[in-house]
């Protein structure tokens, strides 16, 4: 029997059968067997009538990053999910559907398992678009995995619904008896129950936009306003449905104009808030962003980037928005860009980006990507970050408050509406050190310098904690965002080669990213079709990559793809 | 009379308006409104949205944010809901208001936040020297409509009522007494109050003898301002213009709905969110 590191699993159906809550249930089925999960998906923009899939890949005994090209088992919900993903079959795969799905023969040695999932949820008395859980059961109960696990995980996702979990339940019963029946002629070899080990430490299985929203949490985040924008909405989502547990204020307001500048009020009152949107919302909040810095007023941003231009592809993924937040807005002024490449870095991220906000009270942009915010890991518990100080005065100023005092860092005190005895004035045109407006160039320039002096702390932590590295060799990959994960899958399997994950864009770590590449032949990869790492590299650092990898068809690499680029790029 | 000078909202900088101009008066109406009521300055924030009616904010001595284009209500919506214990009091052109902001006034009105909008209404644009607003008459010259307006004005007092907004007042400028009079009953009012105030531009489109010769006071013709239905068919007079208070009720605000946040209101909070429960389904 050949020995397997990883499983893949993928769930195929029709939009609105269930795909992705039932991928989220075996996902979660596998972290409780104490196995390294990975959960990601693809769908179209609509609500019912569309084909949509999950992949779900699981390492035995090893990490698992990203998704792959091929998998061990399809769940096949419609006739569709079985011809659409017989090429997505490993040899030794197969196909488990209904038997009424069976139509086209399947290709290569693939094997189809037709079974009466129908007829099990006509038996019980379900409604129809149920079979996705008998279907969990099959896979669940071929595997050998154990059934109370996965039972837990079904009644918790239907909490509160005390008779659909149990009918779930049930469902899930009669598909792990026909499972465990398969297990015997299973055409897959993967000792799953022999890989069962419920011991070390608990770890998460998390998606990114969640991760962002508990990490800004962490950091004080008191105020939260978005308009609902794909694949961003699920962080509104998140923070609306526990904001009354957490006693925070969740906001749906009528457009993005809106959201920021609700945002950017309640920071100039004193909460810590934050934003969430795609490339497109946040085309709308450029404006606003630059009153922030005017403003001096901390918001973290979020991005979770979609292919563009304008409409774009809504659901899929890409990491084209770099330059453009970078650069975004008339005027110059600090601002700090961050890009977390796992659900893990992104809570850290989210938890530094509002407390950066606050230390140097300007705009923060948190640049994650669909791959990212709606794909799922398993990471290990979040740390306590908790809430860094900023600089609030204690000082009672009779009238106005200097709160654009010229300060050597360039950070001002700072105080909030309310305060006994004191008044402060926040102003979108240049102004004085009370904030009052002037045009004398004197004072202009003196509050110019002053906003801009603050680059130099920002440039120092960039450096100590903008690069990330994994590995050594004479060659180095350049990577930044959720593409680090696909990094890390396809170098499992090629020596001599270190990942460079740049987490800070702006102000770019250029010291440190030279002395990990310099002498060193560099590759980069991204997902965008123009090489924006590629360009920053060559801006800051004078280097020309010997070779850039782009994908920008709306879709993540594949690491199989990635992997043999590399091992090409390395050998010449 | 009060206890409180006005004048202790005056900065003491030198208003940089036109000689006649409609701002003087609604300046002084609100010091004296603040004034009469007895609030604290450093409990009120005024925001202010680009034109001319921007500079009061550095002429009022209370807390300030003089914002964007337009996002004078979401700024101050944010305000209000992070520290409900803050009197806020947006101010806003025609321009501000109904041309580039109109987005948001409807719903500013329909969700009740506890803010008042003053909205400075010249009926032209005054700060980028004399071009058409929405609510310019029709026909009017103006620097960008050199053969006459020819959209049809908008009528801000019928948007706002039919928006559900909870306070709906026109005030003049030539009527100080009487402005502050309608600030008063804004400032009072539990929720979104709106607050037109016509005012001449001397510069570009001076309308005071037209105005002057036009008004009538609501108080005077007896109107009841709970009847939304009589506020609406006076809002729609015309050859007559009538000013006071047109509608006033009651309704659940804003902050209300976010009762959950409000003690102490997330403005003033300390420590950050437990979230170690919310962790546990991740698990």
């Amino acid at each position: 029997m050949e020995t397997v590191n990883n499983l893949g699993v993928m769930i195929a159906g029709p939009a609105g059968s269930g795909v992705f809550v039932s991928s989220v249930i075996l996902g979660k089925m596998f972290l409780r067997h104490g196995l390294s999960v990975f959960i990601t998906n693809e769908y179209p923009s609509l609500i019912r009538g569309g084909h949509q899939w999950a992949q779900i890949q699981v390492g035995f005994g090893e990490e698992v990053y990203a998704h792959r090209k091929k998998v061990d088992i399809v769940l096949a919900l419609d006739r569709i999910s079985v011809e659409e993903h017989v090429a997505d079959l490993k040899p030794s795969g197969c196909i488990i559907c209904d038997e009424g799905d069976v139509g086209a023969k399947a290709g290569n040695d693939a094997s189809i398992r037709p079974l009466p999932l129908r007829k099990i949820v006509r038996e019980i008395g379900a409604p129809s678009v149920t079979v996705n859980t008998v279907g969990l059961g099959v896979i669940v109960g071929a595997l050998g995995g154990e059934a109370d696990v996965a039972e837990g995980t079904i009644r918790e996702q239907f909490r509160g619904r005390g008779e659909l979990a149990e009918l779930n339940v049930e469902l899930f019963r009669r598909g792990y008896e026909l499972g465990k029946k398969l297990d015997g002629e299973f055409r897959l070899r993967v000792p799953i129950s022999a890989s069962l080990e419920r011991s070390g430490e608990a770890r998460l299985l998390v998606d990114g936009n969640s991760a962002v929203a508990l990490g800004a949490l962490s950091a004080g985040l008191t105020f939260f306003a978005s308009y609902p924008m794909t694949p961003a909405s699920p962080i509104l989502h998140f923070l609306a449905e526990v904001q009354r547990d957490l006693g925070i204020i969740v906001f749906q307001p009528e457009s993005e104009l809106a959201a920021i500048n609700m945002a950017i009020g309640a920071a100039y009152a004193g909460a810590r808030s934050m934003v969430a949107t795609s490339g497109g919302g946040f085309s709308l909040m450029v404006e606003a962003l630059g009153q922030a810095a005017m403003t001096e007023t901390p918001i973290l941003i979020v991005d979770v980037q979609r292919p563009g231009p304008s409409t774009g592809l809504p659901t899929h993924t890409a990491q084209s928005d770099l330059r453009f937040v970078i650069h975004a807005s008339q005027g110059e002024f600090p601002r700090v860009v961050l890009a977390p490449g796992d659900p893990y870095q992104a809570y850290v991220l989210a938890n530094r980006g509002l407390n950066l906000a606050w230390k140097y009270q300007i705009p923060v942009i948190l640049l994650s990507d669909k791959y990212l915010g709606e794909s799922f890991w398993t990471v290990s518990v979040f740390p306590n970050l908790g809430v860094e100080d900023a600089r609030v005065s204690r000082e009672r100023v009779s009238g106005f408050f200097p709160r654009y005092k010229v300060t050597e860092d360039g950070v001002s005190p700072l105080i909030f509406p309310g305060t006994p005895g004191s008044l402060v004035y926040a102003n979108t045109s240049e102004h004085d050190e009370y904030g009052f407006g002037t045009i004398d160039p004197l004072k202009v320039k003196e509050m110019q310098d002053k906003r801009l002096r603050k680059y130099q702390s920002l440039c120092e932590e960039a450096e100590k904690s903008g690069v990330e590295t994994v590995g050594s060799g004479g060659a180095v990959v350049a990577t930044w965002g959720s593409t680090k994960q696909i990094v890390l899958e396809a170098l499992k399997r090629v020596s001599g080669v270190k990942m460079v994950q740049v987490v800070w864009m702006e102000p770019f770590p250029r010291k440190k990213l030279l002395s990990e590449v310099y002498g060193k032949k560099l590759l980069v990869v991204e997902n965008n079709a123009t090489g924006q790492l590629a360009s920053l590299i060559r801006e800051h650092l004078l280097i020309e990559p010997s070779n850039v990898l782009l994908k920008y068809d709306g879709r993540q690499f594949f690491p199989e793809d990635v992997e043999s680029w590399i091992a090409s790029q390395v050998e010449g | 009379m009060s206890l409180v000078d006005p004048s202790v909202f005056d900065t003491g900088r030198r208003p940089v308006w036109c000689p006649g101009c409609g701002n003087y008066s609604i300046l002084l109406a609100l010091r004296k409104a603040l004034a009469e009521l007895e609030v604290s300055p450093e409990r009120v924030v005024i925001v202010t949205g680009i034109g001319c009616h921007g500079r009061i904010s550095e002429y009022m001595k209370t807390n300030a944010f003089h914002t964007i284009h337009g996002r004078v209500l979401p700024l101050a919506t944010g305000i209000k809901l992070a520290n409900p214990n803050l009197l806020v009091i947006g101010h806003s052109g025609d321009g501000d208001a109904y041309a580039i902001g109109l987005g948001h006034l409807p719903h500013a009105a329909r969700r009740n936040v506890d803010v008042k909008l003053i909205v400075h209404d010249n009926m032209v644009f005054g700060l980028t020297t004399g071009q058409v607003t929405p609510t310019t008459p029709l026909g009017l010259k103006t620097r960008s409509t050199p053969f006459g307006n020819f959209e049809q004005p908008l009528n801000p007092v019928l948007l706002a009522l039919s928006s559900g907004a909870t306070f709906v007042a026109r005030g003049f400028s030539g009527e100080v007494e009487h402005l502050k009079e309608v600030f008063k009953g804004a400032i009072r009012h539990r929720g979104f109050a709106f607050v037109e105030v016509l005012q001449p531009c001397v510069t570009f489109f001076n309308t005071y003898n037209t105005l002057r010769r036009k008004i009538y006071k609501l108080e005077d013709a007896g109107h009841d301002p709970s009847d939304l239905e009589k506020a609406i068919k006076l809002s729609l007079e015309t050859e007559r213009i009538p000013i006071g208070i047109f509608y006033r009720t009651s309704r659940p605000t804003l902050e209300d709905a976010f009762i959950h946040a409000m003690n102490p209101p997330v403005a003033l909070r300390q420590k950050p969110a437990d979230t170690k429960k919310i962790l546990e389904r991740f698990r």
